[in-house]
Order: structure tokens, then sequence, then C-alpha cells
């Protein structure tokens, strides 16, 4: 049957059973494919939407209990988020496949809390998983498109300057 | 010494053992025919590129704008920067208007030259294209600079070349690229352009070599095998026996048939697929898709019983069946472990590579025609097999690469088996239909390769110091390259860290052999190989017998590295220690492990903080030094450290496969668990100066964190680690 949806605040109509998960809609019929399929149980949290600024996992979402809730994906940042920005000068991504749902559960996160501690980044974050590992980057440009400064680097790096022959 | 001096002097490009193996494997196949190379093999029936004059790897468009062509995997390591900036640093480009795309598969004009064929592996991917990409660079480089002579009619001793802009300064003149590129491009390229020395480098070395692909990585518009959409395009799962070496019966497909949107159901020679019009109505259909497996030669028993046979295995008590290999020998074994003896064992799981993608291809099969998108990491190994599967020529497989959401190994292996699926799939479809073959998070778990699992035993004779007179060694593991074709004898990713450690040099007395039995448990490389384990035997074996003698560490570690001329380990360490305030008082309940290896080319050490939270290890802070010769991207050597540790603590920390009756028992990451943001360790990176030839990166630094933890828990109340992980489910 046909259901309405909001996403990223087009109007959409979309053809499947009221169970089917939003991530397949998405992914499958609407081709907005900026959102991941990591696990399909709410583990990886590579899926991560938002419903009404809150950060859901979609592959545990089914269409027909969005109702009117608008969704926002990681292509409604529109790639002018701060915190996209903080990703790129950071050099976050690696593989770059779980970081959709790691930019919108910090959009999430910086549209409750505008200057998240450590501890809230790690309540808010500790959902998505990355197995490159950009964890410490993630950290560093949430920090800083929050507006609390950070060094680029979270560690110094002895640059490789060439030994004099 | 100066270590420094040292690699310098004594650096040569280091074949991988993987590289080995690979390129063993594929020139040892029934392909090769006499007086052709693998790679002319390879190409039969392939199309003949055609290329703007400046080569296979660079390709340059009329404004000026740089392309380079990456013939390697970008999973996340960063080469997509890190090899074009090796061109862009001799061509003298426009560092920010450089742009890089992935190779067609061509063994012929993109071998990896550690390799011999096509693929991604081994940390090679800079190491290999080094002097490759240089020549290419300058190369290119030449052609402008005799462009611009000619044009100009001054000498080309005059010109210079600045950011994509080459200037004649006495005369005040410049063009950029795209000027000279039609007369540039008519010129016959130098076969041994001059190369710049590394002092007048000034892009590598530096933080400007960032990602050229953060942008399109944060804003979702990266496409991965998942995301492709073609016209008429199926998707596709498969039902694999959930035992290792079982196969199907019988089936009946009437319930899933009848799910909306599920188009087929065939059986493939790796299972049953389930063909639908999209992802959730395949899933939908195998799960109403009733399967009988034959059981008849598949592998029924559990982890504890396989692990139990390999300790009766290491005390030489396992029969004829499985006979050992030697590995390493040194002095007279005979009399030289009579008397008191440190004896130490070690246990390692099978380990799931759990890519954040899923394995998926997306293939069309026309008659001999095949195109496959999709991350493939071996693509010479892809086409052999795929052209076996389908019945055509390796050359008649075209594969446009994509980027990969993670590998560590995964993608690239002896018998391709998730794009195996997705060919039968559409071979059955037949007509170049495309199909997307989606293995779940499920699948990906259980369906095998994994980290095979392992045990050590050692017996240490010590002198009257307490260093190490003889050391026995006896290694049992599934050899990852059984069934290529070249496999006899020694896996060399078996036992390599162990094998040529320089502890072991500097024992006068060595026996080391491996056991490798064979059951159907399907077993792979993992992100740095033997090394996951062996770099944990080693390192905390050292750790024990150094407080076993009352000394430090890193004070024992020095003398052993002295004796066995290690200098670059002696300096890799002596770094880390420093910047890790070795020796300095910790804050209460917080102590220090150390650990230094070396591992495809590189050597890393790591000193890491760690306390006990709810009797689990949790690691604050890790110092890594890495000595790889020429830093090229010291942040994205720093990316790849951070990386390396996170991953090898989530190995250390929790992972695990586990067999019950021959049933993986894991499915998922509620079962697998990984590590998380509120477990990431703040990693500091330092890299020892290096004019030496690159070596490797993307996985030296991931097999240390797991010994420096145990020694930290060493140091901290004595608990040795016998098994990984540390937290048992």
């Amino acid at each position: 049957m046909p259901l309405a949806l909001n996403i990223n605040g087009h109007n959409y109509t979309v053809e499947a059973e009221a169970e089917t998960p939003l991530l397949w809609v998405l992914r499958d019929e609407l081709k907005l494919t900026g959102t991941k399929y990591g696990c399909g149980i709410a583990q990886c949290g590579a899926c991560t939407v938002q419903l009404d600024g809150q950060a859901v996992r979609s592959c545990q979402t089914p269409i027909g209990a969005i109702g009117t809730a608008k969704v926002t994906t990681i292509e409604g940042l529109e790639g002018t988020h701060p915190l996209q920005q903080a990703w790129v000068k950071h050099d976050v991504p690696q593989c770059g496949y779980c970081q959709s749902g790691q930019l919108m559960s910090a959009a999430a996160l910086l549209g409750a809390k505008p200057k998240p501690s450590d501890e809230d980044i790690d309540a808010a974050m500790t959902g998505n998983i990355c197995r490159c590992g950009t964890y410490q980057r993630i950290r560093a440009a949430i920090k800083d498109a929050s507006g609390q400064s950070t060094p680029v680097q979270a560690a110094p790096v002895q640059a490789a300057s060439v030994p004099a022959a | 010494m100066n270590a420094i001096t040292r690699i310098k002097n004594s650096f040569a490009p280091k074949t991988t053992r993987r590289a080995v193996v690979i390129a063993a494997a594929v020139s040892g196949g029934s392909l090769l025919v006499g007086g052709c190379s693998i790679a002319d093999v390879l190409s039969i029936g392939a199309d003949k590129p055609d290329f703007g004059g400046f080569g296979p790897f660079i390709k340059i468009a009329p404004d000026g704008s740089v392309t380079v062509i990456n013939k390697h995997q970008e999973m996340g390591q960063g080469n997509h920067a890190g090899l074009a900036a090796i061109v862009a640093e001799e061509l003298d480009a426009d560092w920010d208007k450089v742009k890089v795309e992935s190779a067609v598969a061509n063994a012929k004009l993109y071998s990896n030259t550690l390799m011999g064929v096509q693929g991604t592996g081994g940390s090679t991917a800079i190491n290999n294209s080094w002097d490759q990409l240089r020549k290419a660079g300058a190369s290119a480089r030449a052609l402008f600079v005799q462009a611009a002579a000619a044009r100009w009619s001054v000498p080309a001793g005059q010109i210079t070349v600045r950011n994509g802009v080459v200037t004649h300064g006495a005369s005040n003149r410049s063009a950029g690229f795209g000027e000279l590129l039609a007369d540039a491009a008519k010129i016959t390229p130098p076969q041994n352009p001059t190369l710049k020395s590394p002092k007048d480098f000034t892009l590598i070395g530096t933080d400007r070599v960032k990602r050229k692909d953060s942008q399109a990585k944060s804003t979702g518009t990266a496409r991965y095998t998942q995301d492709v959409h073609l016209p008429d395009m199926l998707v596709a799962v498969v039902a694999h026996s959930p035992r290792f070496g079982g196969k199907v019966k019988s089936f009946d497909a009437t319930q899933a048939r009848k799910v909306p949107g599920v188009t087929d159901v065939v059986q493939i020679p790796t299972g049953v697929a389930v063909i639908a019009q999209n992802t959730y109505a395949a899933k939908k259909g195998r799960e109403a898709l009733k399967v009988v497996w034959d059981d008849d030669k598949a592998e029924k028993r559990s982890t504890d019983q396989i692990l139990a046979q390999y300790k009766v295995i290491a005390a030489g008590k396992g029969g004829d069946e499985v006979k050992p290999q030697v590995f390493q020998t040194a002095g007279d074994a005979s009399n030289a472990f009579g008397g008191e003896l440190f004896e130490a064992t070690y246990d390692f799981p099978f380990l799931a590579h759990a890519t954040m993608e899923p394995m998926n291809c997306v293939a069309q099969v026309d008659g001999h025609k095949v195109k496959l998108t999709f991350a493939s990491q071996i693509q010479t190994l892809d086409q052999l097999n795929v052209a076996q599967a389908v019945g055509t020529l390796p050359g008649m497989v075209e594969i446009e690469t994509l980027p990969a959401g993670g590998s560590f190994g995964r993608r690239g292996n002896q018998t391709s088996d998730y794009v195996i699926d997705a060919v039968h799939v559409a071979k059955h479809l037949g007509h170049g239909r495309p199909v997307k073959l989606v293995w779940t998070r499920e699948d990906d778990m259980t369906v095998g390769r994994y980290r095979p699992l392992t045990h050590h035993a050692l017996a240490i004779k010590l002198d009257k110091d307490g260093f190490p007179a003889a050391w026995r060694h006896r290694v049992v593991t599934q050899s990852i390259t059984k069934g290529m074709p070249t496999s006899k004898g020694l896996d060399e990713t078996t036992v390599e860290g162990t094998k040529g450690s320089p502890y072991l040099k500097a024992t006068p007395v060595v026996d080391g052999q491996v056991y490798m039995p064979e059951f159907p448990v399907t077993v792979l490389w993992f992100r740095a190989v033997g090394a996951t384990h062996t770099a944990m035997v080693m390192e905390h074996t050292i750790d024990r017998l150094a407080r076993k003698a009352g000394k430090d560490p890193a004070d024992y570690r020095r003398a052993l590295y002295r004796k066995a001329g290690a200098d670059r380990h002696l300096a890799v360490m002596n770094l880390a220690c420093e910047k890790a305030g070795w020796g300095t008082p910790t804050s209460a309940g917080v102590a220090r492990g150390l650990a230094v290896h070396e591992s495809f080319g590189s050597v890393v050490a790591q000193v890491a903080e760690v306390s006990l939270v709810d009797g689990k290890p949790r690691v604050g802070r890790v110092v890594c030094a890495v000595d790889c010769g020429v830093a090229i991207a010291p942040d994205l050597i720093a990316a790849q450290m951070e990386g390396g540790v996170c991953y090898g603590l989530a190995a250390a920390l929790y992972g695990q496969i586990t067999l019950k009756d021959g049933l993986v028992e894991q499915t998922n990451f509620d079962t697998y668990p990984v590590l998380r943001m509120n477990e990431a360790p703040k990693v500091e990176t330092h890299i020892v100066p290096s004019s030496a030839h690159p070596t490797g990166i993307g996985e030296p630094g991931a097999p240390l964190i797991g010994p420096a933890v145990a020694n930290a828990l060493l140091a901290l109340n004595g608990t040795v680690t016998t098994s990984l992980p540390f937290v048992k489910a």
C-alpha cells in the first residue's frame, strides 16, 4: 500500500509493506544510498538517520511506524554541515562506510547538546561502530565543529623530515 | 651507531610473504603458456587501452588537471592519496588539483611489482609503486620541460616546474600543463628520467598530503558496491551450508517463491541462491527457503575439540597425519634443552574480519563476456577464478574496481568466494543482466575465511644472565595458502614474525617447527596475517623472561637487539619509550606495556597505558613509534597507527569465532563485539625520520596492541596471558 514519507524536506509516496525497514526503502526504492547497511539488527549504526532530529537505526525502523515524523538522511546535511566540514578537515574517514551513520549520530548530538563533553560524545557515539578505528578523529571533529578548539592532530606527529645525507 | 644511516644503507624493497604467496599461487596455475608471461596470457581478450602520452598512470586534461591512475584497492588505508602524492611530487603538479581514479583490471599494465599480479595486500601498495610512480611523474615532468624549451627556444636546464606551472625565469615566461599538453604528449618519454633528491621533496613528508576521498566519504556520495544500481538489476542472497564442507542435499523453494519480489530460486555450486527485485525481498525469500544439507564430509567438531587436538599435535603426539615443517634452526638442539626450562603456551581463536560493508559483488555475464563491478582486491586472482567458473578467458573478465567498505584482507582470497557466488547467479540469468550479490552480516560472519585458530608451545633454556640460550618453538595452525596451486611445504604466513625474530637471532640454539593440520574450516590472511599471533607470542614471552631475570623489559630487549644487530628495532623502541615516558611513574592503577615488532618491512613499537575497569583491560593511551622508510603522508601514517591499534585491540579484547558441533556460534555484532568509541584509546604517532625506500603501513600497527596490553597487565598485577581474547564471552 502507498505510504507517505517526508525525507530531507521532500514528500515521497512509496509502495511497500508497512513492516519494511526504512533502510531498504531509502536504499533500494529511493536510491538514497548514503545510508548504509551494516548489520540489520541495530548493532552497528551504519544505517543511522534522524526522525525529527533524533538518531534512529533505519534498519529497525518499519516505514509504517514513521507517521508524520520528518526523516533526515546524510543527503539532508547537504555537505554544508559544520560536522561534515570538520570531518574533511580532520581526514576522519578511512574506508568511509560507517561515516554517514557516524555523522547522523553526531549531528543529532549537536542538535541536543551544542557543546558536548567527552562523556556526551561517548554516550551518543558508542552505538556507531567503525572497524577502521577512526574514533579519535571523530571525537576531535565533533569538538572542532562545536567550537571546542582542538588541534587537528590529536597527538604530535614528528614529521618525516629527511635526514642530512 | 646511527640507526638512520644503517637503515639508509641497508634498505632494499622487501617482498612480503603474502606477495610471494599470491605470485606463486597465480603463476603456478595451469594458464602459464611457454614463452608468455602471466600478464600476457591474462591480457588475451582484454580491450587495448589508449593513453594520452603519459603512460598508464597519469592522465592530464586540457585544463591542466592531473589524474593519477591507482592500480590498488582503496579500502581505507589511504593509498589514493599516498600514491598520487608520489606522482605529484615528481611531476611538480598542483596537489590541490590532482585527482585519483581506480585502474581497470589489467595485469600487464597494473601488476603489483612485488606480487607479479594485479592486487593489493601485504601492505605493499606504496612499497611496490614507489619507483614506478616516481619514474612516471618524473617522465611526464621531463616532457613538459622539453615542450616548453622547444616552444620558447631556451635550454631545458633553465626551466623550472612548480605547482603545475612551467616557467622560464630569465625570459619571464610561464605556461600551465594544459597549454603545453599537445606538444608534450607528442614527445617520446625518457627511459630513465632524473628523479628528485629526497631533500628536494616539497609535498612528500608534509601534512599537505591529505586524503582525496574525505569529502565524498563525509557526504554519503562515495559509491560502494552496495550502492550500485544498474538498469534491470536484481539482488541475490545465497543460502550456504551452515557447516564447513557441507553441501546441498535438497531444497524446497515453494514458500520462498511466494515472497513478493522474489523472481527465482536456483541451486548454484556454492549453495542455493534467492534472486529478487530488491535486497529486502531477497532476504525474506531466503528466510522462507528450506534447505536440507548433506553434512557427510562437513566439519562437525567444536573449537574446544580442535584446540585440544592442536595441543596433542604440538606435543608431537598427533600421529603421522600431520607432519611438522621446520621453519628455523640454529646450533645443536640435541643437548641444549636439559635441566630447567621456561615453558609457555598460547592459544588464539578464529577471527572474522567483520568489515563494515559485508562482502558483495555486482556481476553481469553475457556468453563469454563478464563484467564485475565491486571492490576487487586481487583483480588477477578474481579474473582467473571467474574465468574458470564461467568458462572464458581471464582477459574477458572486465572489472570496475570500487572503493571497499573495509577489507583487512577479506576481499582478496584464494577462491574469490563471494565473487563466484555472484558470477554463478549472473551466469544463470545470462544476457548481461546485472545482479548484486549481497552477503548479509550473518553470512559474512558465518560463511568463513577466518584468521586461523592457532596454538604456540615454547620451551626456552635460559643462560646464567636470564637470556635465551636455546629456544624450542612449535606452532599449530591451518595453512592459509593450502589449496593454492603451488602451496607445498612451508606456509610462511604461519610463522612470519617468529621466524626471523631478532630474539631468535640472538639465541644460539633454535628449534622451530610448524604443524599445519587440514580440515574444512576456511581460513585467510587477516590484517597483519601471521603477526596477529606471533607478535603476541614473541613480545609477551620476552616480557615474561625479562621479569624472570629481574630486568626492565626495555633494557632486556635492548640487550637482545644489540646482540642481533636489530638497530631499527632499537631506534624505534627508544623513540616510543622516550615519548611515552617509559620508566616514569604512572597514576595509581595504571601500568605501561611495551611491544616491538617488524612486519611488512616496517618496525613499530607501542607503549600502552592500561588499567582495569570492572575486571576488563582499559587502554587509555598508546604511544606508537614507526619506521616505515620515507614517510610520504605523515598524517595518514598516523591514521593507520590509530586504526591499527583499534583493530588489533578489538581482536585482543573480544575477538573470537567459535564452533559448536561445527556450527559458528557468532552471527553479528551482538555476539562478536568489537571496539567502540567509549573504549578507543588516545593514540600518538611518532615517525622515525628516514629517506629509505618506503615500507608497509596498513598492517604493521595492528599486531602490537595485544602484547602491549598483556605486558601492561603483567606489570600491573603479574597476570600472565596465555590465550586471547582477554575478555571471554
